[in-house]
C-alpha cells in the first residue's frame, strides 16, 4: 500500500485546451519534431542501403518527448540520455550534418565517428548524450546534479531512459541517493511499453513507473508523451522545483515506439494491429491539429516547414556521404590527457 | 554429420541438452519469445515453454545471482548476457559468489552454472558492443572460461560446460555466429574443458589463438604455407585453466611462438601464455615471443577505419609470422 502522503505527489498531466506557447514557439516545436522524423527516415533508408552499419535505435513516434522536454530546460542544463538519442541531440540543436556523419562513422561526425548512433555527445552543449550500458548513465546524472548543487550553480541534470531501465539496480540506488542528498536531478522515463521485446508487465513488478519514484519519496508525474506541450509544461515545472532546491523530480512520459527496438528487430512480441492502432496517436499530426485550431497556423506553414526540413535532411545525407572516414591514426587519440604529471 | 553454423551448433546443443535433462533451463533478456537478439535460443520457448526459456527483466546482476542460487541446489541454469559488454554489473556475483562457492563451503555446495555471452568486434558494434572481456574473468580462479572457435568445438564444449559441476563463462565470438560453418558430428559428444587443440600441424612456428582470431590465424598460416613456412596453429579453446601441455609440446617442436588475440595487449591472455612458455620452455626458444593483439585502447571505435585498424587480421598476423620465421 502506498501511503496517502506520497499519493498526493501524483499529479495529473496538464491538459490545456489552448496553447501555452506563442504561434512562433509552437511552429518551432513542430519543426523540431518533423526534423527528427525526417532525419531518422533518411537514416533508416541509408541503413537499409548498407551505408550505415552497427546498431541503430529509432525514435520515430516518440518525438514529442525529446522536443517538449528540452523546450522546458535551459541550454546549460545537463542532458544525459540512453542510446535512443537522435531526437534529443536534434532537439538540443546539435548540427544535423555532424549527427548524420556520425551515423556513417565519418571523421566529420559529432564524435569523429568513434561512437555512431548510440553515443552522440557534445560537451559544449551540455549534451552528454547517448549511453549504451542501460542504467549506467543514471548515477552519472546524479553526480552532475550533485556537483551543480555543491558549486551553487542553477543547473539541473536530466537522466533520460526507458521503462526497461527502471528494472536495473543502478536506477534504484540513484533514486535513493538523489533523494537523500536532495540534488537537482530530473528523471525522465519514456514508457514506450516495451524494453526491447519484453512488455512492461512482463518485466516490472509495477505497471506505473511513478510507483518506483514514490518508493523513494520523489515527486512524480505521469504525462502524455505524445503531447509536446504537456511535455514542455511538466518539464518546466520539474526544472523549476529542482532549481528551487526541492530535490529530484520524476516524470513518466507515455509513448509508443513505432519501429522495432533497433534495426532488424522481427517484432514477434507485438501485433501489426497494435502498432497501427498506436500510430493514430501520432504526436506530429496531433500537434498540427492544435496549431491549426489555436494558433492560426495554415497548411502553407506546414508545407514551407516540411520543405525546409527536407532540405536539411537531404543536406545531412549529402554531407555524411561525401565526408571522409577518419584517419586510422585517430584510433590512438584521446586515451589520456596529453601531458600527465604523476605526483 | 551435419554442416552447421556456429550459431546453429550452440542453439541445437541447448535444445538437445534441455530435452535430455530437465534441470537445464535458460534465462536472460529476450531469450524466450524473441529467441535472443542473435537468435541463439530460438525455438526453446516454443518447445520447452516460458518456465524453461525465461525472459528476465533488464538486470544482469540478478540474472547471474539468481542463476547461482538455483545452481547451488541442483538446477543447471544457462544464463545469457546479451552482450559481454553488459556483464560488468554481475562481476561481483560471478567473482565473489559463483567462483568461490565450492571453495568457501569446502565442497559442501557447488555451482553448475553456465554463463553464455557474445563478445568481440568486427560487426561495427562500436564502443559498447564489441569488447573482449576474457582477461577480467581469467583472473578469477574457481571459474572456467571457455571460448570455442568452430561449430564442432562449440557443441562439445557447451555440453561439457552444462554438465560441469563448476561455473563456466562460455564466450561466443559474435562474428563467428553466421560467418563460420562446419561439420558437427551427430549425437552426443563432449570435449573436456581445459584442453587446447592443434588445428593445424606445422614445424616452423607455433601460433596460439582462440575465438575469431583462430580463423584469421589459420588464414595467415595458409598464406605462409605457400611461402614454404609451416605454422602450427594451437586453438586454446579453454582460456582458464590453460592447457600448458599442448602449448609446451608445440613450442618444443617449433621453437618460435606468436600469440594472437583480439583483446587489448597489456595483461591479456597472451601475457600469461608467454609467461608459461618462458618459465617452462625458455631453453627451447629460438626467438623472442611475439604477440599480435588489439592495442591498449579503451574501446573499439564504431567507424570502419578505426575498427579495422584496431582488430588483428590475417594480414597483420602473417606479417608477424614472416618476421618471426626470418629471425
Ligand atoms: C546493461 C545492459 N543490459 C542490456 C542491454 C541491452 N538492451 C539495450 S536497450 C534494452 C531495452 C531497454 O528498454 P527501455 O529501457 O524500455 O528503453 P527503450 O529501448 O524502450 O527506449 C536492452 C535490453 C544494454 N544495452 N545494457
Ligand atoms: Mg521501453
Amino acid at each position: 500500500m502506498i501511503n496517502t502522503a506520497t499519493v498526493a505527489n501524483i499529479q495529473p498531466a496538464t491538459r490545456d485546451a489552448t496553447l501555452s506557447v506563442t504561434r512562433e514557439q509552437g511552429l518551432e516545436l513542430w519543426r523540431q519534431m518533423v526534423l527528427i522524423r525526417r532525419f531518422e527516415e533518411r537514416a533508416e533508408q541509408a541503413y537499409t542501403e548498407g551505408k550505415i552499419g552497427g546498431f541503430m535505435h529509432l525514435y520515430i513516434g516518440e518525438e514529442a518527448i525529446a522536443v517538449g522536454a528540452l523546450a522546458g530546460l535551459n541550454p546549460d542544463d545537463d542532458v544525459v540520455t540512453h542510446y535512443r538519442d537522435h531526437g534529443y541531440a536534434l532537439a538540443r540543436d546539435l548540427a544535423p550534418n555532424a549527427l548524420m556523419a556520425e551515423l556513417y562513422g565519418k571523421a566529420t561526425g559529432v564524435c569523429k565517428g568513434k561512437g555512431g548512433s548510440m553515443h552522440f555527445a557534445d560537451p559544449r552543449k551540455h549534451f552528454w548524450g547517448g549511453y549504451a550500458i542501460v542504467g549506467g548513465h543514471i548515477p552519472l546524472a546524479v553526480g552532475l546534479a550533485f556537483a551543480a548543487q555543491y558549486q551553487n550553480q542553477p543547473r539541473v541534470a536530466v537522466a533520460i531512459f526507458g521503462d526497461g531501465a527502471t528494472n536495473i539496480g543502478m536506477f534504484h540506488e540513484s533514486l535513493n541517493m538523489a533523494k537523500v542528498w536532495n540534488v537537482p536531478l530530473i528523471i525522465l522515463v519514456e514508457n514506450n511499453q516495451y524494453g526491447m521485446g519484453t512488455a512492461v508487465q512482463r518485466a516490472s513488478a509495477v505497471p506505473d513507473m511513478i510507483t518506483k519514484a514514490l518508493a523513494y519519496n520523489i515527486p512524480a508525474i505521469q504525462v502524455d508523451g505524445n503531447d509536446v506541450l504537456a511535455m514542455r509544461e511538466v518539464m518546466l515545472n520539474a526544472a523549476q522545483n529542482a532549481r528551487r532546491g526541492e530535490g529530484p523530480q520524476f516524470i513518466e512520459a507515455h509513448t509508443y515506439r513505432w519501429r522495432g527496438h533497433s534495426m532488424g528487430d522481427p517484432q514477434r512480441y507485438r501485433s501489426k494491429d497494435e502498432v497501427e492502432k498506436m500510430k493514430t496517436r501520432d504526436p506530429i499530426a496531433r500537434f498540427e491539429n492544435r496549431l491549426l485550431e489555436y494558433a492560426r497556423a495554415t497548411q502553407d506553414d506546414f508545407a514551407r516547414g516540411r520543405a525546409e526540413v527536407e532540405r536539411v535532411a537531404a543536406e545531412a545525407i549529402e554531407f555524411a556521404e561525401t565526408s571522409p572516414f577518419p584517419d586510422p591514426a585517430e584510433l590512438y587519440t584521446d586515451v589520456f590527457a596529453p601531458e600527465v604529471t604523476n605526483g | 554429420m551435419a554442416i552447421k553454423t556456429f550459431l546453429e551448433s550452440i542453439r541445437d546443443t541447448m535444445h538437445d541438452e534441455m530435452a535430455r535433462d530437465e534441470r537445464v533451463f535458460v534465462l536472460g533478456e529476450d531469450v524466450g519469445v524473441t529467441g535472443g537478439v542473435f537468435r541463439a535460443t530460438e525455438g526453446l520457448y516454443e518447445k520447452f515453454g516460458a518456465d524453461r526459456a525465461i525472459d528476465t527483466p533488464l538486470a544482469e546482476l540478478s540474472i547471474i545471482g539468481i542463476a547461482i542460487g538455483a545452481a547451488a541446489v541442483g538446477m543447471r541454469p544457462i544464463a545469457e548476457i546479451q552482450f559481454a559488454d553488459f556483464i560488468h554489473p554481475a562481476f561481483d556475483q560471478i567473482v565473489n559468489e559463483a567462483a568461490k562457492m565450492r571453495y568457501r563451503s569446502n565442497a559442501g555446495w557447488e555451482c553448475p552454472l553456465v554463463i553464455r555471452t557474445p563478445y568481440g568486434g568486427g560487426v561495427h558494434g562500436g564502443l559498447y558492443h564489441s569488447q573482449s572481456i576474457e582477461a577480467f574473468f581469467c583472473h578469477s580462479p574457481g571459474l572456467y572460461v571457455v571460448a570455442p572457435s568452430t561449430p564442432r568445438d562449440a557443441k562439445g564444449l557447451l555440453l561439457s560446460a552444462i554438465r560441469n559441476p563448476d561455473p563456466v563463462l562460455f564466450l561466443e565470438h559474435k562474428k563467428l555466429y553466421r560467418s563460420i560453418k562446419g561439420e558437427v558430428p551427430d549425437g552426443e559428444y563432449t570435449i573436456p574443458l581445459g584442453r587446447a587443440d592443434v588445428k593445424r600441424a606445422g614445424s616452423d612456428i607455433t601460433a596460439i589463438a582462440y575465438g575469431a582470431m583462430l580463423h584469421e590465424t589459420l588464414n595467415a598460416a595458409e598464406q605462409l604455407a605457400r611461402e614454404g613456412i609451416e605454422v602450427e596453429v594451437v586453438d586454446l579453446r579453454t582460456l582458464f585453466p590453460l592447457d600448458r601441455e599442448t602449448i609446451l609440446t608445440s613450442v618444443r617442436k617449433t621453437s618460435k611462438v606468436c600469440i594472437i588475440h583480439e583483446d587489448t595487449k597489456t595483461m591479456g591472455l597472451g601475457a600469461e601464455v608467454a609467461a608459461i612458455i618462458s618459465e617452462e620452455a625458455f631453453g627451447d626458444l629460438d626467438a623472442p615471443i611475439r604477440r599480435v593483439t588489439g592495442p591498449d585502447l579503451p574501446g573499439i571505435p564504431f567507424n570502419e577505419t578505426g575498427e579495422h585498424a584496431f582488430l588483428p587480421n590475417a594480414e597483420k598476423i602473417a606479417t608477424a609470422l614472416r618476421e618471426l620465421a626470418r629471425y
